[in-house]
């Protein structure tokens, strides 16, 4: 199966937003360790600009205000998350 | 308020219908230690908690046992999906195809729908946790069950991602518990 351009993009996200996830809890019950903050922060900027690549090229991840849509209408475009990508 | 984002938290990509395997999966949906219950339980019991980590923890987790869910009815649909009619009936799977055709219903695999008398909200942070803690356990042991009877990669790395996030929040779920014991204790000599 091969895989497209834009299933990369979206796995490049995942991992970026997996880290955190991981980080986000972590820091839930150590909000004083500066350390993973920084990192945090910083995985953060990274994942926010692999997302707005993402939602330039293949239309928005979220709605309600949260990222512009092309038109038409981008929120509709396929595959939905549960359809084979 | 919620932002729902348009993809899944790990990628799932079922390229072999297994209507019996489906109907076994179920049970992380809508079953007694599935992924709603936990949702459900945790986003339900964030409003007690007394200090902000255990508010931030609930919801935090609340909210990625929902990216859990959607994750776990992904692969119901994927494995009814492209599956026969006769490939349905020959498998076993007729039950659940017969209330629930091709579609995706919040049942355990023994076919008893969806309660929320899964879960509880006692209204007591230290019994929350406690309950909390025993629920990722259970959900981890499903998910080992569910492996055993799994034999398809596509099913198994998902599964295995799931498995290994409960240990995860089992590991936070503790901590949490000892700073709210912490906190109640330091709470009595005032
Ligand atoms: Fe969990």
């Amino acid at each position: 199966m091969t895989v497209s351009d834009r299933v990369r993009l979206l796995d490049e996200i995942r991992i970026l937003e997996f880290i955190a996830v991981e980080l986000n809890l972590y820091l839930d019950n150590n909000p004083n360790d500066h350390k993973a903050i920084r990192d945090y922060n910083s995985f953060t900027k990274q994942l926010m600009a692999v997302k707005d690549e993402y939602q330039r090229r293949y239309g928005p991840l979220s709605n309600f205000g949260t990222a512009w849509s092309q038109s038409p209408w981008a929120w509709l475009n396929d595959p939905w998350p549960w359809e084979l990508d | 308020m919620w932002i729902y984002e348009k993809k899944l938290q790990f990628p799932i990509r079922i390229k072999n219908p297994n209507p019996k395997m489906a109907t076994l999966i179920i049970s992380q949906y809508g079953g007694p230690d599935g992924e709603l219950a936990a949702s459900l339980r945790y986003l339900s019991q964030r409003y007690i908690m007394p200090i902000s980590e255990g508010k931030a923890l609930l919801t935090d987790i609340g909210t990625e046992e929902l990216a859990h869910f959607e994750m776990v009815g992904t692969m119901v649909y994927q494995l009814m999906k492209g599956a026969s009619d006769e490939e349905i009936k020959a498998s076993g799977a007729g039950p659940y195809f017969t209330d629930h055709g091709r579609g995706v219903y919040p049942t355990s695999a023994a076919g008893n729908p969806f309660t929320a008398a899964y879960i509880q909200s006692k209204g007591d942070p230290i019994a929350d946790l406690n309950e909390d803690l025993a629920a990722e356990q259970k959900a981890r042991s499903t998910y080992e069950w569910l492996l055993r009877m799994a034999d398809d990669p596509d099913v198994i790395e998902p599964l295995k991602f799931l498995r290994q996030r409960e240990v995860v929040h089992y590991q936070r779920f503790g901590e949490l518990l000892m700073k709210v014991q912490d906190y109640v204790e330091s709470k009595k000599y005032f």
